[in-house]
């Protein structure tokens, strides 16, 4: 039997070891997840984000919305009440990075599309008080002078693509000319009232 | 999972579990020959390590782990696809516990739910939840108080675009409403925008230049009065704004002139699928109170 102490003298067998003990955890608890189907496949009616959408995605990302809003609803009653139908793993497919979070200073986004109206986003994304006189977001109000970040935006697709996203190569191409004109709020707002409605929101 | 993986995750898992055991074992058996000062024999600097046994209420904690740990793959699912004997699962268990608040939920709507609405609106306890439910879901555009606020209607006054009905509430909350105006500058010209404004604002008693009135008025029954109504007084089909009692939506009067030139919409999203039907009832019957207080 190996002693000890020659694990303990020799920090590089020490390492190896460590990390073959460690990997086996990995091995049994992420892994097979990969090959599990609710948790790969798209739920049905999810759809990859069009070229406003994931240019507002990319606007999320950048301001670090994720910061202080979650993106998943916990299977508890309490939250669906409040939010709708909890998050499932199939409806995270086409998110990259995925928004999930932890930190909710503000509440979960997760189920947020269609609650409220565009106008009502455009108001309070670049002055939150306006709207919601309690609110201790930040308002961000260049987004609305801002140009939606055409080149980026494309880039990204045809990355997504090449990562199995269903994008085809005419959506790609025709990309450029349906965000040219777009401000990052307005391309915000259009990921906003997507975010959550492949599934019905009730949980009834 | 596929077959592979639910082998290799059983495998793994028991050989470990076996391993601890023996480990377990194997250090139990093994007698260190003491020395007679009870040390390990190592010295770091002078410094000598005690060779005292572990504590025996750790190495219990031990032992019992690996019980529990046999026992919960045993009743949980854990090895594979193996579902356990409990038969347990995450969305088993939230349904079980939505069951059982739905119903607890029901138990207690059921006391004032079928009440008509004059008495619904009496009744402390439904009022109570509708107004929770209205802090929760309609409070970020109408306003904690339910003022409302530019481009969100006020709901305490007597003031409807949809109608201030119990049911026509109702089918604003289930359905939610789409208000358009569109934009009719090119139909009026800057001359006639500047008319129809001055009478749209006549209409609320505000003095205007008598002669643009009488254009704007001729131009409003051309172009305007098929949603507001001849009279100016709207029309709730439409969700067409009363212009007569100098409440606006938008911000003040001054905004006439820009509605024409560019339009206006709001929208109230739908929420028979955000709340239940009970629910849905109760926080309109809490609105359709503001509006009687």
């Amino acid at each position: 039997m190996i002693k000890h102490e020659k694990i303990e003298k020799n920090i590089g067998l020490m390492g190896v070891l460590i990390a073959i003990v460690i990997s086996f955890a990995g091995i049994i608890e992420i892994i097979p997840l990969m090959t599990q189907a609710s948790v790969i496949k798209p739920v049905e009616g999810l759809k990859p984000r069009n070229a406003l959408q994931l240019a507002g995605q990319n606007v999320y990302v950048s301001e670090g919305c994720y910061g202080c809003h979650s993106q998943q609803v916990r299977p508890f009653v309490d939250e669906t009440l409040r939010y709708g139908h909890y998050s499932m793993a199939g409806e995270s497919v086409y998110d990259r990075p995925f928004q999930w979070g932890s930190k909710r200073t503000g509440p979960d986004l997760a189920r947020v599309g269609g609650r409220y109206s565009d106008e009502w986003h455009e108001i309070h994304l670049i002055d939150p008080r306006a709207v919601v006189p309690t609110s201790n977001m930040p308002g961000y109000p260049w987004l609305a002078k801002n140009p939606v970040d055409v080149e980026q935006t494309v880039a990204s697709m045809k990355v997504l693509q090449t990562l199995g996203h269903p994008y085809t190569d005419e959506e790609i191409t025709a990309a450029a000319d349906l965000i040219k004109n777009k401000t990052e709020l307005e391309a915000l707002v259009a990921y906003l009232q997507n975010l959550g409605t492949a599934v019905p929101r009730s949980y009834q | 999972m596929n077959n592979f993986w639910h082998w290799t995750v059983i495998v793994i898992v028991i050989v470990h579990l076996i391993a601890y055991i023996w480990l377990l074992l194997a250090t139990a058996k093994k007698k260190v020959a003491k020395n007679d000062k009870n040390t390990t024999g190592h010295e770091w600097d002078g410094i000598v390590e005690l060779d005292s046994p572990m504590p025996r209420w750790w190495l219990w904690l031990f032992v019992i782990s690996i019980i529990f740990a046999a026992g919960y793959l045993y009743a949980y699912p854990g090895l594979g696809n193996y579902q356990g004997s409990l038969n347990w699962s995450q969305q088993k268990q939230f349904q079980a516990h939505y069951d059982k608040v739905t119903e607890a939920r029901n138990k207690s709507f059921a006391t004032f739910i079928n009440k008509p609405i004059d008495e619904l609106v009496n009744d402390d306890k439904a009022m109570l939840i509708g107004s929770r439910i209205f802090a929760n879901n309609c409070a970020l555009c109408h306003g904690s108080d339910a003022q409302g606020a530019t481009g969100f209607p006020n709901l305490t006054d007597d003031d409807w675009n949809w109608g201030g009905d119990f049911e026509q509430i109702l089918t604003s909350v289930k359905t939610g409403r789409n208000g358009i105006m569109p934009p009719l500058a090119p139909a009026l010209g800057e001359e006639g925008v500047k008319q129809v404004a001055a009478y749209v604002r006549s209409l609320s008693s505000t003095e205007q230049d008598a002669n643009l009135v009488a254009e704007g008025q001729n131009k409003f029954n051309m172009f305007c009065a098929a949603c507001h109504g001849t009279d100016g007084k709207g029309n709730d089909m439409f969700g067409a704004p009363n212009l007569t009692d100098n409440i606006w939506l938008h911000g003040t009067s001054e905004i006439i002139e820009t509605a024409i030139y560019e339009g206006l919409s709001g929208k109230m999203p739908a929420h028979a699928e955000i709340l239940d039907e009970n629910r849905v009832k109760l926080v309109a019957a809490y609105v359709y109170s503001l509006s009687k207080e």
